[in-house]
């Protein structure tokens, strides 16, 4: 991977960060309603309402009001949050880490049993076993993730009463050190296999269909004829099959996020999807706003990521 | 088309998705009663007058079912019409035009390609309302990127052909080759990617309902998920049903999706489906 190539790819950030920022003004522009009676309410007069459209810098033209308002996004000043009266940055990275936990668990979680499983189809390709998996791959990908956290909520934590049902720690135990782990480790398990299973169907499908075509390539049989061991071959065949994994995956970021918000809902998972939750309830704008953004940098960055990451595994991606 | 329906998967897909669609069409004949009223005691389970049960309200579940399968129905059409529209219509152009326009298009389209669909139609809802247009508008705005990318590859491959040759030296136009014979050909694979699109904007609806943000005047599936979170220890129908009418049409688009890419082109399926 050239330096060249490094540089180019950053540099591509630059006009996604302005293009969402943009959306952003755009939709609260169009937003009904004038803002000036919103701040001075409906029964002021014309010189305060002057006196407001100016402080506010409302009377400046709307290119001008754009580039302040990217300013104060690129500085991290997102506005204070209605409902809880302080920067909205500050109230979003307090629920940030909770969300990442959590989908860094999926993830991780999802990756890795669907490179098990996926391989274990495509080596047994059209046995009941791969029927198996590719049907349940089929069910996971197509049930909805908060209905799923339901119908687990239900059996699983409910049911056999060996998950909690709700929260990250248990409330009536203030636990430290590893035992506090181990009781955020419990609640998580749930919540964390649930996001998990929409991904893991997908890596499966994806990680299967890979490898039965690497499996039918010359240099596997190659690999086979001069005798080595199975899993050797198998990995050879990975290195390939893994390339689209990582790009899809690296490009579900958004979904995953909207997966996270909607199983977080479910389990009362103190992170951004109460958040989110609360704030659409109380119309807090700037906190929606600040998780549109959040969330759009994320997926901006990750597809930085995964390019880079293919550019690296795979030498023959030269960028001119 | 009728070859989707010789493997069992695809005819599996297209007896759901068919089913789905005449539940959706038929609603106010198949449904018992308003899905809105009020028609016996509250929290009943599954029975032979209420198959699916009854809600906190004493609302029949399965009349709710299956007017929210209308909605999901009416926003998935009106959202993959806008999408089927301009993907296209932007694959079309950049692929057939090639250099500096099909650059600046896909330049586009890669941006378009990162808004988070659900987030920014949390925030447009939050501030215009709720409404089933705007879910559609926002949906449909967003949804089109991965349709203009396929239409794009299938047209620059196809714009190489004979064919297309040969209509040029008829003294055919531009909008004539496109119509006529390209589009016709990109068909098959743009269909893939529609449909798995069609699969994911029915879950991206019910999504909004659940987070309480639908059409307050029309029921949603999600909706019922929604309402049914709070009695999940007593009445497990109620998040049941609406879950599994969402699950049984997902996985229905996306079986015929994959029965339509394995007839597009037996090797490449998958392909069409990561891009999805």
């Amino acid at each position: 991977m050239s330096a060249r190539y490094l540089l180019r790819r950053l540099a591509q950030v630059v006009p996604a960060v302005a293009g969402i920022v943009i959306v952003a003004f755009v939709v609260i522009h169009s937003a009904p309603g004038d803002p000036v009676l919103a701040l001075a309410g409906q029964h002021g007069d014309a010189a305060y309402y002057a006196f407001i459209r100016t402080k506010f810098g409302l009377d400046r033209p709307l290119p001008e009001q754009l580039l302040v308002y990217a300013g104060n996004v690129l500085r991290g000043d997102l506005g204070v949050s209605y409902v809880h009266g302080r920067p909205v940055v500050a109230v979003v990275l307090e629920r940030l880490p909770a969300t990442l936990l959590l989908m860094t668990s999926a993830l991780m979680a999802s990756s890795s049993a669907g490179i098990v499983l996926g391989v274990a189809a495509a080596r047994r390709a059209d046995r009941p076993a791969d029927l198996a998996v590719r049907v349940a791959a089929l069910v996971g990908y197509a049930t909805p993730s908060f209905w799923l956290a339901q119908i687990a909520a239900l059996t699983l934590a409910l049911g056999t009463g060996l998950f909690p049902v709700q929260g990250i720690t248990d409330a009536r135990q203030a636990w430290t050190g590893w035992r506090y782990a181990a009781d955020v480790a419990h609640h998580l398990a749930l919540p964390a296999l649930v996001l998990a299973a929409n991904e893991l169907a997908l890596t499966t499908r994806l990680v299967r269909s890979g490898v039965l075509e690497a499996l039918a390539t010359d240099y596997i049989r190659t690999a086979r004829a001069k005798g080595l061991p199975e899993l050797a071959v198998i990995r050879h065949a990975l290195r390939n099959a893994l390339l689209p994994v990582v790009t899809v995956i690296g490009g579900r970021i958004g979904m995953l996020f909207t997966g996270a918000v909607l199983v977080e809902t479910v389990f009362a998972w103190p992170g951004l999807g109460q958040l989110l939750l609360s704030s659409i309830q109380t119309r807090d704008m700037p906190v929606l706003l600040a998780l549109f953004l959040l969330v759009s940098l994320a997926v901006i960055l990750t597809n930085v990521m995964t390019d880079l990451a293919y550019a690296w595994l795979d030498p023959r991606i030269r960028y001119e | 088309m009728s070859n989707v329906l010789r493997t069992p998967g695809g005819a599996l897909g297209a007896s759901l998705t068919l089913a789905f669609i005449v539940v959706a069409v038929l609603a106010h004949v198949i449904a018992p009663t308003d899905p809105y009223a009020s028609i016996g005691s509250p929290l009943t389970p599954p029975s032979r007058t209420h198959v699916f049960g009854t809600d906190d309200l004493g609302r029949d579940v399965f009349s709710g079912v299956v007017h929210g399968a209308r909605t999901s129905l009416t926003v998935t059409l009106a959202v993959i019409a806008i999408a089927s529209v301009v993907g296209v219509a932007v694959g079309a152009v950049a692929g057939y035009r090639g250099g500096g326009v099909d650059d600046l298009l896909m330049r586009g389209t890669e941006a378009a390609q990162i808004v988070p669909r659900f987030f920014l139609a949390v925030i447009i809802i939050a501030l215009f309302g709720p409404g089933l247009d705007r879910v559609v508008v926002v949906l449909g705005l967003t949804s089109w990127p991965a349709i203009a990318r396929v239409v794009r590859a299938e047209t620059l491959s196809l714009s190489r052909r004979e064919f297309v040759d040969a209509a040029h030296a008829l003294g055919a136009r531009a909008s004539r080759i496109l119509l006529r014979h390209v589009l016709p050909n990109a068909l098959p694979t743009a269909l893939v990617v529609i449909s798995l699109n069609a699969a994911s904007v029915i879950l991206l609806e019910a999504g909004l309902g659940f987070i309480g943000l639908g059409d307050p005047r029309a029921i949603s599936l999600g909706y019922l998920a929604n309402n049914a979170q709070r009695f999940l220890r007593v009445a497990w129908w109620m998040t049941l049903f609406p879950g599994a009418a969402i699950a049984l049409a997902v996985l229905g688009l996306n079986l015929v999706g994959d029965a339509l890419s394995d007839l597009a082109d037996p090797r490449r399926g998958d392909r069409a489906a990561r891009m999805a």
